[in-house]
């Protein structure tokens, strides 16, 4: 059984107890525990089911590269699921619980997958679920989804009661990984004066030296990173943070940073995490290296370790793994675990050493404690279920004929080292195969390069291959000084202290054990351990014709689980170029994305979500809005009132209303979002004409016209009234979405086209509110508020005045989008809530009627005036809506107008703009379709139009609705069917498009 | 996320703060133009892999439109200069020979 040992556990404080549940059932640890050494102290070992064939799974790991003890961590609104039991620190009160299984970990009917393996190989889904074609949607969808994903997703009206934030950090030198080698780094850049900031992903600093062993400088691992840690700690110019991972290496110096500021202390206020947003002249990496597995038969048995996880678990924690522990190798690295082991007086049966010629100063010591090692033999196969009872032994050569069996409870495993080349690869580092170590190795001068060409990453470390303690700490200080230098300042040569650790051979590099065999084993040799992908399943690829490692990936899923192939990737690619009969370096890597590994999408999100998501734009009038029960509507960043409802009245009740208010007395609209540009220069009605379809040079000051704007694609864009204020300036109003859009667009043309014309733009939309007077006693309000002649002849239709009312600034536009009597009233922003309240108060004897924007498009659709965004989509041109009379035929030139002579715009089969009226007054769906006859190459039906606004009209007590339809306005009178999505159709009549006033004396009074 | 020099403000900008506007140097072609020339200055792109001209907008910064010339393969940054210009200045035509001798693009070298 795995237990906590009496004694041990340099990480552990015994005097501290937390308690905390795994399935319900209470167990206990110490501080400084993680969740998996506290589940493993209490003989937890079975954390989790495996994905495919949900074997019984426990810990292989213990850090970063865990592909098996995953669990769902937290309750209500913190439940997160797919955590690394392995990097979750012990909290008291923590509760978790373990994934895919049913109806429990231990008893769990998926297990019956691994029966079936011999049916369910690489690419089983493709081959699977192809056919019968009928089968998909009742058989392979609905048991697809319900196998799908590893945890269990929070439940939806679950909101994250947590609080994340970003963090904008810039620095001279950036160093990931506080093992010794990241601190060498630090130290000597640091020296240099250069600002250093050192990340450190784990709660503890130093790596994993302490536990291996040798000395520095004559200290012990553990008091030489204490030493150099104090030191730095003193360094003004050096911030240091644990808990925080270097997630990502992106362009030009950019790297992210996550770090978990309260995952291990739940109740500490501030900030769950936190998303370091890096800017870094030199980036070093001192990421390390991960141990990997030896592929044989049962590898995945609970019980089965990586050496280096044992030996932490030991001398981290205090914990043993079983009481009887095989060592199965091709290095002298694993040595040091059954030294470990034995020391803390556990037994070792047997370390089965793969090489022949066995290994160095470390078998010495082992054989010389008693225990017995096996020189040129490997695991013919794991005897076990949920776990380890024993290994066969095998000749390391043969094809896996059993020689011995020994009786154990755990076995330690190490296929040799992998340095951590992530985030050296994220941006585009090069690698080369290192035939010595058997692994990959930053290619030196293959850098990622920033914006003046020059490298901006380098590793130090084990991370760069260098695998022996004096070895890797010369190489982080020279590393480091270099960064430092690169990053401007004068680093001085620096040597690393003197290292000692015990020689040791080399390895040989074993990817199957034994290396011929036999199918029945290699299809129980795991790779990836979370996506269950075996030995065989790769081999299966290579035989079907996979030959690109990228291709091998996606079709069998070797490194696509949560922990992205840390422990698998290396021994995968390896099957794969023996399967292919082609050397390593030849089938290279799949690609390294960041995050090393997953961050939180609190973290990613940062501050921005629920109120801070985006700004709400409020209007001058937005309180008295919301004051009378505005219902809102979105558009763009701004709320608008969609129509203000009384009493018991529904939305459609309030608009009909609104409308009939409008119509038959007098209304009031806020206007204040419509976009507000002002176009100033001797130029300026020079480029509007350029802008424009129309002719807006010819405007008169005091005088307004309706504009359209297209883009060079000749699509209508943008529409709106332009009032000439002067003989050198316009004011252009956009619609309410368009504001910045358009000016963006004006800037843009301004600067990169006719950057000699003297022109300039200013957005002054938020300088002003806008109130609409609109309805047929308009004139009579503004003339009880008096202040300005408001008369038709002072102020005829089409034209704006300055002046004052009731006392007010204002400038007063006479243009109407509702064809009634209309004043649009602009007065600066700050008078624009008083303004309001006062028309509101002297226009009560005209029962006078706020109005939302759905009376607003009711109105103007009663009109036939068209809404960019309803009567266009980005494809639409203004000859399509019968706008013809806009476009100026006398202008040489306009932005669009070469687009529009192309043969397809000048198609006399476009679409165009009619009314349609139901025969039975219904409103017809919104964006039907007109059926034609026949059907297309798709089987589908022809169409021939589209409705694009759709209402119903208390004016004319009906359904009214636009169109475009082909051939349309040649068509009056003629009924088509429309679409309704209840399956039948619907008959309507094309009509002219004004439904309402359509000689237009109604606002021209 | 790539870092340009705003040649306005001197800016030392972060993707964020920029919008990017495709292909610089582009001829407008009007109403009288050919067809195959106004398709061509709508459409037709240079992708190169290497020494590229780019309009940038320094958005949400001065607002101001400039150029850049930058590799797309490295991402290395030749150097930025304002948007008002029908061809790449000297000067940078000159920073990319230094680092890209023999380099083409479109019709300038």
């Amino acid at each position: 059984m795995s237990m906590r040992l009496p004694t041990g556990g340099r990480l552990t404080d015994r005097s501290y107890r937390m308690e905390f549940t795994f399935n319900g059932k209470r167990m206990t640890g110490y501080a400084g525990d993680t969740l998996a050494s506290a589940l493993l102290a209490n003989d937890q070992l079975l954390m989790g089911r495996s994905f495919k064939y949900h074997r019984p799974r426990g810990p292989v790991a213990s850090g970063a590269e865990e592909p098996n003890a995953l669990v769902n961590l937290g309750k209500g609104d913190r439940f997160e699921p797919n955590q690394r039991a392995t990097t979750t620190e012990l909290f008291n009160g923590l509760t978790a619980t373990s994934q895919n299984h049913w109806p429990s970990l231990e008893a769990d009917i998926g297990a019956l997958n691994t029966h079936l393996s011999r049916v369910l190989p690489a690419g089983f889904y493709y081959k699977m679920f192809m056919y019968p074609r009928a089968f998909w949607k009742h058989v392979y969808e609905p048991f697809i989804r319900q196998s799908a994903g590893l945890g269990k997703a929070p439940d939806a009206e679950s909101r994250d009661a947590d609080s994340y934030e970003h963090f904008y950090h810039f620095t001279d030198v950036l160093v990931v990984g506080g093992g010794v080698a990241g601190l060498m780094a630090a130290k000597t850049a640091a020296q240099s004066g250069a600002k250093v900031l050192l990340l450190e992903q784990s709660a503890h600093w130093g790596g994993r030296a302490p536990v291996d062993g040798g000395t520095i400088g004559g200290q012990s691992p553990e008091d030489w990173t204490d030493a150099t840690l104090a030191e730095l700690q003193a360094m003004p110019n050096v911030t240091l943070r644990s808990r925080t991972m270097g997630a990502g290496v992106y362009d030009h110096g950019y790297a992210l940073g996550y770090e978990r500021l309260t995952d291990h202390a739940p109740e500490a206020p501030g900030p769950r995490h936190r998303l370091w947003r890096i800017r870094a002249k030199q980036i070093v990496t001192a990421t390390g290296a991960i141990e990997r597995p030896l592929s044989f038969a049962g590898n995945d048995i609970p019980g089965v370790m990586l050496a280096s996880a044992m030996r932490d678990y030991l001398v981290n924690w205090g914990v043993s793994i079983g009481d009887r522990t095989v060592v199965v190798t091709n290095n002298d690295d694993a040595y040091r675990t059954a030294i470990a082991l034995k020391k803390a007086g556990l037994d070792v049966p047997a370390i089965i050493d793969a090489r022949s010629y066995g290994g160095g100063a470390l078998m010495a010591e082992a054989r010389a404690m008693g225990i017995r090692v096996e020189q040129g033999r490997g695991v013919a196969k794991v005897l076990g279920g949920k776990r380890v009872t024993g290994v066969a032994v095998c000749n390391q050569l043969g094809e896996g004929a059993v020689l011995d069996e020994i009786a154990c409870d755990a076995v330690a495993m190490s296929g040799g080292w992998s340095p951590v080349v992530h985030l050296w690869s994220h941006c585009g580092g090069k690698l080369d195969w290192d035939e010595a170590g058997a692994f990959f190795r930053p290619r030196a001068g293959a850098a990622p390069t920033d914006a003046d060409g020059k490298p901006f990453v380098s590793v130090a470390g084990a991370a760069d291959g260098h695998m022996t303690l004096a070895g890797l700490l010369q190489d982080a200080a020279e590393t480091g000084a270099a960064a430092a230098t690169a990053a401007g300042f004068d680093a001085a040569q620096t040597v690393a202290p003197e290292a000692e650790e015990v020689a040791e051979k080399p390895l040989e590099p074993v990817w199957l054990m034994p290396q011929g065999a036999r199918y029945d084993l290699r299809m129980k040799a795991w790779l990836d351990y979370q996506n269950d992908v075996k030995v065989s399943d790769v081999q299966l690829a290579a035989r079907e014709g996979y030959e690109s490692v990228e291709h091998t990936k996606r079709y069998t899923t070797l490194g696509m689980a949560t922990d992205q192939g840390k422990l698998s990737n290396i021994n995968g690619l390896a099957t794969l170029s023996n399967a292919l009969g082609e050397s390593i370096p030849q089938v290279g890597t799949t690609t390294f994305r960041p995050p090393y590994t997953p961050i939180s999408m609190g973290a990613i999100a940062g501050e921005a979500h629920g109120a801070l998501f985006q700004p709400v734009r409020q209007t001058p009038i937005h309180a008295w809005h919301e004051e009378n029960g505005a219902h809102w509507e979105p558009v763009g960043q701004w709320r608008r009132p969609y129509c203000y409802p009384k009493g018991e009245e529904d939305h459609a009740q309030a608009v009909i209303r609104e409308v009939k208010a409008v119509r038959q007395s007098l209304g009031l609209l806020d206007a204040s979002t419509l976009g507000k540009i002002i176009v100033k220069g001797p130029d300026a009605g020079r480029f509007l004409d350029m802008l424009y379809t129309n002719m807006m040079s010819t405007l008169k000051p005091g005088k307004c016209r309706y504009g359209l704007m297209c883009s060079e694609n000749g699509f209508l864009i943008d529409d709106g009234v332009v009032a000439r204020i002067d003989e050198d300036t316009f004011l252009c109003h956009t619609t309410t979405g368009g504001a910045e859009s358009i000016h963006a667009h004006m800037e843009e043309w301004l600067q990169t086209e006719w950057w000699d014309w003297q022109v300039y733009t200013a957005n002054v939309t938020e300088q002003f509110a806008q109130i609409a007077v609109v309805g047929p006693k308009a004139r009579m309000l503004l003339e009880k508020l008096g202040g300005m002649n408001v008369s038709k002849e002072a102020l005829p239709f089409m034209a704006w005045k300055d002046g004052t009312l009731g006392g007010f600034p204002v400038r007063v536009y006479r243009i109407s989008f509702s064809g009634e009597l209309s004043y649009e009233i602009a007065t600066p922003a700050g008078h624009g809530r008083a303004l309001w309240d006062l028309l509101c108060a002297r226009g009560a004897e005209w029962n006078i009627t706020p109005y939302g924007t759905e009376a607003l498009h009711v109105l103007r659709a009663e009109k036939g005036f068209i809404m960019i965004g309803d009567e266009t989509d980005g494809t639409v041109i203004p000859q399509d809506l019968g706008l013809n009379w806009a476009i100026s035929k006398k202008k040489v030139d306009y932005l669009g107008k070469r687009a529009q002579a192309w043969p397809h715009m000048t198609d006399p089969a476009r679409w165009k703009l009619v009314g349609l009226l139901t025969e039975d007054s219904s409103v017809l769906p919104e964006g039907a379709y007109a059926v034609a006859d026949g059907t297309n190459a798709n089987g589908q039906r022809n169409t021939q139009g589209r409705v694009t606004s759709t209402y119903f009209s208390p004016t004319l007590g009906r359904g009214i609705a636009m169109g475009l339809v082909l051939n349309g306005p040649d068509r009056m009178g003629e009924v088509i069917e429309f679409t309704h999505i209840e399956g039948f159709t619907v008959p309507a009549r094309i009509v002219d498009p004004v439904f309402y006033d359509p000689e237009g004396e109604k606002q021209n009074v | 996320m790539l870092t340009l020099k705003c040649p306005y403000c001197g800016v030392q900008a972060e993707e964020t703060e920029l919008h990017a506007g495709g292909e610089a140097h582009l001829t407008r072609f009007g109403p009288d133009s050919s067809d195959d020339d106004f398709e061509t200055y709508l459409f037709t792109r240079e992708n190169p892999k290497g020494v590229h001209f780019e309009r940038w907008r320094h958005s949400h910064g001065c607002g101001k439109w400039f150029h850049a010339a930058r590799c797309t393969m490295t991402l290395e940054v030749f150097g930025t200069y304002p948007a008002q210009t029908t061809e790449p200045p000297q000067d940078i035509r000159d920073a990319i020979t230094a680092k890209r001798p023999g380099w083409t693009w479109r019709e300038f070298s």
